[in-house]
């Protein structure tokens, strides 16, 4: 069996909130990622879906180093990255990259593209001058820009082309996982399509993995392998792409994919039965965080946390409904 | 019958830089809208959606102005209203909503006089009607305890209340049109979904016509009977959702439907080749024909005219006459 690429165990980040005043008293935290657990394969994407608030970010920073775990840990060819140092960390920084939803800010403004794209490769490498040139417009190509482009600056181009220069630094470093953000949230849909089928192609062709983010379950379920599911920092359901969307097992699964728009105006259509909203992370519902607006509540669900099982192979829920 | 909202030749033109450069921002549109239906508006970014929107309900930028057309409602002619009559209409029967629910609601005030104001103004309600009426109101949104939550102000409710509130606004003086910008852009899907089905059901009880703008053709399929698709100022094609949906006429449409990803599919998406045009730069002729797969010769030198087609469909193409209505292309990709 092939090892993963990286695998999340037990993960858990809470944001202390303090008061204005100038005592800074601490008065609770943001339980913003609660005993997240997964594993990308290689060449795999997973998509992480949830709504808004619900930790998909947070998730990523972690795994990017840019926020420190409260626990668990996140194994990368078995060691726990947030214990690497030296040229093992710069190892696991050439290896795992990023891809922000706003291609506007995410690209520096000042500098050309061809040196945006060479910066990873400038801190990360040693690689010459010459070696740099060379590998820059490889990675142009690879996104299906002109090598021309590189000596241009962000803001001549337009929101999908940026996209595309953004994926191209993330590649740049023979990269073995990106980190996908929701990539295409901020662009136009003709330009969605372009973007999601030239991903498609990336991960044939060079085996990447992704860590593919959104909100848009249609979307995330056309890129991704297996999808997690995320509600209130927890994740509630984890499967196959094509199982989750003909067998979603966890109510609030359940209830994406009611509240998925139609393809077609003769698509059946049928009525969301949760109401409410989604509650604060700082004071989260005890037992099942879902249960407030569950409609299959019991009264276990507000006692008991249920813990993440699976209920069929590569299929795994975290609901009381399944025992 | 007579439709409530008649736009015929709408043309409205931003100028900029002293008045030498003008952009067409609505270039020569029309459509209808019965009582009781609803419109979808559909296009890209920049395709002059939010404009068409405010050109009706008289709320245009200064740098904009109406440059030709008639807007028919109710058998009155709008673009010759004056500021204040135009107050008048917005007020009573035709509301707006907008993207971003902060831009109509003012921080200051509670919930209670922002819901109160249209009733107060326009139905001289006073005192524990008008009380009634904003809870009946913020009820008929689903806002939980209205007689609680009408004394909080906007930055305490969450995105999706923002929303409803906004809503519950535009139903105060009981319109006959609504006009939706991009209503739930900013919403989660679960948020999303209850609010599709509320702007349904208020349909259903009061009858209330509906415009609704979106880039999104699944809102699309779920809440409209007709849809009208822009491109760089222009509709391209106009039709009930159900023909467009099993086969439209334009490759645009077309194009716009074959990338839309269905729930469960694998296959790979259609994906238009090349961007969105800068309306400051149109393409000659046919302003889609830079990025259209179906484009002949005279595509590029003349503008394709409207024609028309059974139940009210009409298409701006070339090609659309000799050519039957079909499905997305092949899905090969660009
Ligand atoms: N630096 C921080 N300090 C305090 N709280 C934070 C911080 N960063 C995130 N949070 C909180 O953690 C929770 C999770 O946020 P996160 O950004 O991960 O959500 P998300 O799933 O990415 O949401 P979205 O879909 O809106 O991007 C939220 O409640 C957020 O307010
Ligand atoms: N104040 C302005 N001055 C000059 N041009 C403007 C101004 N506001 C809008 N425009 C132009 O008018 C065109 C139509 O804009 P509009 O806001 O109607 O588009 P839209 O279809 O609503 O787009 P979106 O989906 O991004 O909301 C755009 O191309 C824009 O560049
Ligand atoms: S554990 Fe209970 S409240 Fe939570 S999702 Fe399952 S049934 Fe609903
Ligand atoms: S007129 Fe020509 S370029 Fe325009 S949509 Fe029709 S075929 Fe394409
Ligand atoms: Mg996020
Ligand atoms: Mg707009």
């Amino acid at each position: 069996m092939t090892a993963p690429v990286l695998e999340v165990q037990g993960l858990k980040k809470y944001f202390p909130v303090s008061t204005g005043g100038f005592l800074h008293r601490r008065v609770g935290s943001v339980k913003a990622v609660e005993t997240v657990d997964f594993a990308i394969m290689p060449g795999e994407t997973l998509g992480l879906i949830g709504e808004s608030g619900c930790g998909k970010t947070t998730t990523a920073k972690l795994i990017l180093l840019q926020e420190k775990p409260t626990a668990g840990s996140i194994l990368f060819g078995g060691e726990n990255v947030v214990e690497l140092r030296g040229d093992e960390l710069m190892r696991y920084r050439r290896a795992v990259q990023v891809v922000f939803q706003d291609p506007y800010s995410s690209l520096s403004p000042r500098m050309r593209v061809r040196d945006i794209i060479a910066e990873p490769l400038e801190i990360h490498t040693d690689l010459s001058r010459a070696q740099i040139r060379e590998r820059v417009i490889e990675v142009l190509q690879l996104v299906g820009m002109q090598p021309d482009v590189a000596d241009l600056f962000p803001h001549e181009f337009s929101g999908g082309q940026r996209q595309r220069i953004a994926i191209a630094r993330a590649l740049v470093t023979d990269t073995q996982l990106i980190v996908l953000d929701e990539p295409v949230s901020a662009l136009d849909v003709s330009i969605r399509a372009q973007i999601m089928n030239q991903l498609e192609r990336l991960q044939a062709t060079l085996g990447v993995s992704y860590l593919f983010i959104g909100h848009d379950l249609a979307g995330v379920a056309h890129i991704s392998h297996r999808i997690a599911v995320m509600y209130l920092g927890q994740l509630v359901e984890l499967a196959e792409a094509t199982e989750l969307c003909a067998h979603p097992s966890h109510p609030y699964t359940q209830a994406l994919l009611v509240a998925a728009l139609p393809a077609h105006p003769d698509d059946p259509q049928v009525r969301l039965t949760i109401t409410g909203e989604v509650p604060s992370a700082l004071a989260p519902p005890a037992g099942c965080r879902f249960h407030t607006r569950c409609p299959r509540a019991m009264p276990r669900c507000s006692q008991e946390m249920p813990v993440r099982k699976e209920i069929a192979p590569g299929h795994s829920v975290a609901c009381h409904l399944y025992g | 019958m007579t439709p409530l909202l008649e736009v015929s030749g709408l043309r409205t033109h931003f100028t900029s830089f002293g008045g030498t450069r003008i952009v067409k921002a609505v270039d020569g549109i029309s459509f209808t809208l019965n009582e009781g239906e609803t419109l979808g508006l559909i296009g890209e970014s920049g395709c002059g959606k939010t404009t068409t929107c405010l050109s009706i309900v008289g709320l245009l930028p200064t740098a904009a102005r109406i440059a030709g057309g008639r807007i028919t409602f109710g058998g009155q002619e709008l673009t010759e209203k004056t500021s204040r009559e135009m107050r008048r209409i917005r007020g009573r029967s035709i509301a707006m909503i907008l993207q971003d629910p902060m831009a109509s609601l003012n921080p200051l005030f509670s919930i209670y006089r922002q819901v109160a104001e249209p009733a107060y103004y326009h139905q001289a309600m006073r005192g524990r009607t008008l009380r009634r009426r904003v809870q009946d109101l913020l009820a008929a949104v689903r806002i939980p305890s209205p007689a609680q939550r009408m004394r909080d102000y906007p930055h305490q409710m969450s995105g999706g209340m923002r929303q409803r509130i906004v809503g519950a606004i535009a139903l105060a003086g009981g319109p006959k049109l609504i006009i939706a910008d991009e209503p739930t852009t900013n919403l989660d899907v679960t948020i999303q979904a209850q609010y599709l089905d509320l702007l349904k059901d208020i349909q259903r009880d009061t009858g209330v016509a509906i415009i609704f703008v979106t880039h999104n053709l699944g809102i699309v399929a779920r809440m409209c009977d007709r849809m009208a698709v822009m491109y760089a100022g222009k509709i391209v094609e106009h039709g009930s959702v159900r023909n467009l949906f099993n086969g439209a006429r334009h490759p645009y449409t077309r194009a716009l439907l074959g990338s839309i990803t269905r729930l469960g599919s694998k296959e790979p998406l259609y994906a238009i080749p090349g961007q969105p045009p800068n309306l400051a730069r149109l393409p000659s002729g046919c302003a889609f024909h830079p990025r259209c797969p179906d484009a002949v010769p005279r595509c590029s030198t003349e503008e394709p005219p409207e024609e028309g087609f059974d139940d009210g469909w009409t298409v701006s193409c070339w090609r659309a006459a000799a050519e039957p209505a079909r499905k997305e292309y092949d899905r090969t990709s660009a």
